[in-house]
């Protein structure tokens, strides 16, 4: 008898195990189920995609592998055949890159914006300012350091516009600091050298530096998002297929809520919001 | 091929910055080489011209701070010179002086640890000769040096190639600043990441160019030594 009910218990465990593995998508009737996404640093170091990344891939049976650097390099990558999907924040690079024909329309998904941070006593008094603009002339004019990604990222193209707004070309001048490097390393040398710095803002929050948060939400401070499949014209083995599977999965109600969400239990605010 | 072609129309062409980030480079390079071999070629004659009690340890020492990765090196040079660090007050940080204490503090060792090994070899003939002729062991040392006058020459040349070679700990303590701290291989690095190739191997053809100059004099001088 004894011998009976262990036969059946073992069955019974196995029978789970196989119920187990029939659970999870049937991987063969997806051709290509590897998605090359080439993203940009504030939306993978935010913690934001590897948050969202078992979401989708449990949702729709592909795999994402993630590659993040600045706008400019992460649209480079897509443009030598190295991705298959893009996300990225950089409105006139995101143009320049379908206008030549490698991807067929830019649909922008999500936004947050841009802070401007520096030393807490703020000596140019950029608390004041009502925009980007303002603040940047109140830098130049008081002459306190200022701290540039100068890596033709989505950021840096974003400061090069403010800059022109507020009327200055600062590029030669002594107080203006281009270290060519991501935001991390950015902050660090901002935190060091007592300077200020335009960062995204999930970013900074992450980041750990004695920066203050001096000024956001202004309307030229705004941050868009958007998302590029890659036409397979150019090199044939790109997986299209996978990167409209992946658009719609992001731009879905599912993902939307929970991009919503995300950020709100670490930093009692949402990092990024959805448009819909 | 097309990258190949823009690099060297960049490198013979109209770039101020190309030719500054070269001239960085270069100086960084020289600076920190001439100090750590006036420190390290002394210190490294020293363990390798007598016997002593605990020999064996210094050089033990010494081989293991030879094998130090860079960005440790960078990492530790950070720590002491950040704001908040004990020389935080100097505000070296990000200059090209904090690049020439990161690459003293790594190349010095090595200098240190194959001169030691060069002047082991012909140290007890010199030395036995001198004791017969009462010469004093200063000058015994510096007899030791002249006789490896060649193969000190080419660790200098090793040790300038280690420094103009190095990224990590650079890029810690440099922090690639534009027309200030960036060097050769910090831009290499960052052009490649922004995806601007042929900036990239212009650099690294100058690189290459260097250290092939490098390598054929430390041959020449090897064979000429020899001979």
């Amino acid at each position: 008898m004894r011998k009976y009910l262990i036969v059946c218990f073992t069955c019974l465990m196995l029978l789970g195990l196989i119920a187990c593995t029939a659970k999870t998508p049937p991987a063969a009737e997806i051709e290509n189920p590897v998605i090359r996404l080439s993203t940009t640093t504030s939306v993978n170091d935010s913690g934001l995609l590897p948050y969202l990344q078992p979401h989708f891939e449990a949702d729709t049976g592909y795999k994402l592998e993630i590659t993040s650097a600045g706008t400019g390099a992460a649209i480079e990558k897509a443009r030598t055949g190295d991705a298959d999907c893009l996300l990225v924040h950089a409105k006139s690079s995101e143009e320049d890159f379908i206008g030549e024909g490698f991807g067929e329309e830019r649909l922008p998904f999500m936004f947050n914006y841009f802070v401007i941070v520096g030393p807490a006593d703020d000596p140019a008094g950029i608390k004041d300012a009502a925009t980007a603009a303002e603040a940047f002339a109140a830098i130049a004019n008081s002459g306190s350091k200022f701290v540039s990604r100068g890596d033709d990222s989505g950021t840096h193209v974003k400061e090069k516009n403010i800059w022109k707004d507020a009327g200055f070309d600062p590029a030669e001048e002594d107080w203006y600091i281009s270290v060519g490097a991501g935001m991390g390393q950015t902050l660090t040398v901002a935190d060091e050298e007592l300077a200020y710095t335009l960062s995204d803002k999930a970013t900074f929050l992450a980041h750990d530096n004695s920066l203050s948060l001096l000024k956001e939400e202004a309307e030229d401070m705004k941050n868009t998002y958007s998302l590029i499949a890659i036409t397979p014209e150019r090199w044939e083995d790109t997986n299209h297929a996978g990167a409209l599977a992946f658009i719609e999965w992001i731009t879905s109600g599912k993902a939307l809520d929970l991009i919503d969400k995300y950020g709100i239990e670490e930093y009692g605010e949402p990092l990024f919001f959805s448009m819909r | 091929m097309d990258g190949l072609i823009k690099a060297i129309n960049l490198l013979f062409g109209e770039n101020p910055e190309l030719r500054q980030i070269i001239a960085v480079t270069l100086r960084m390079s020289l600076i920190s080489t001439s100090i750590s071999s006036l420190v390290g070629i002394p210190l490294g004659a020293l363990i390798g011209s007598r016997e002593f009690k605990g020999k064996h340890w210094v050089q033990r020492f010494t081989n293991t701070l030879m094998g130090v990765p860079p960005v440790v090196a960078g990492l530790a040079v950070f720590l002491m010179l950040s704001r908040s660090g004990p020389l935080g007050s100097l505000k070296l940080l990000y200059s090209v002086t904090a690049m020439v204490i990161a690459q003293v503090v790594l190349i010095t060792p090595i200098m240190t640890g194959l001169t030691a090994t060069i002047i082991s070899i012909p140290a007890p003939r010199i030395r036995e000769t001198a004791q017969g002729v009462g010469i004093s062991t200063w000058r015994q040392m510096g007899l030791m040096i002249y006789e490896c006058r060649s193969q000190l020459v080419s660790t200098v040349l090793v040790g300038f190639g280690r420094a103009i070679a190095e990224v990590g700990a650079v890029q810690i303590v440099g922090g690639n600043v534009q027309y200030k701290t960036r060097v050769m291989t910090t831009a290499i690095m960052m052009q490649t990441n922004m995806g601007k190739f042929h900036f990239a191997i212009s650099l690294g053809i100058v690189l290459l160019v260097i250290s092939f100059g490098i390598n054929a004099l430390v041959n020449y001088l090897e064979s000429r030594g020899n001979a």
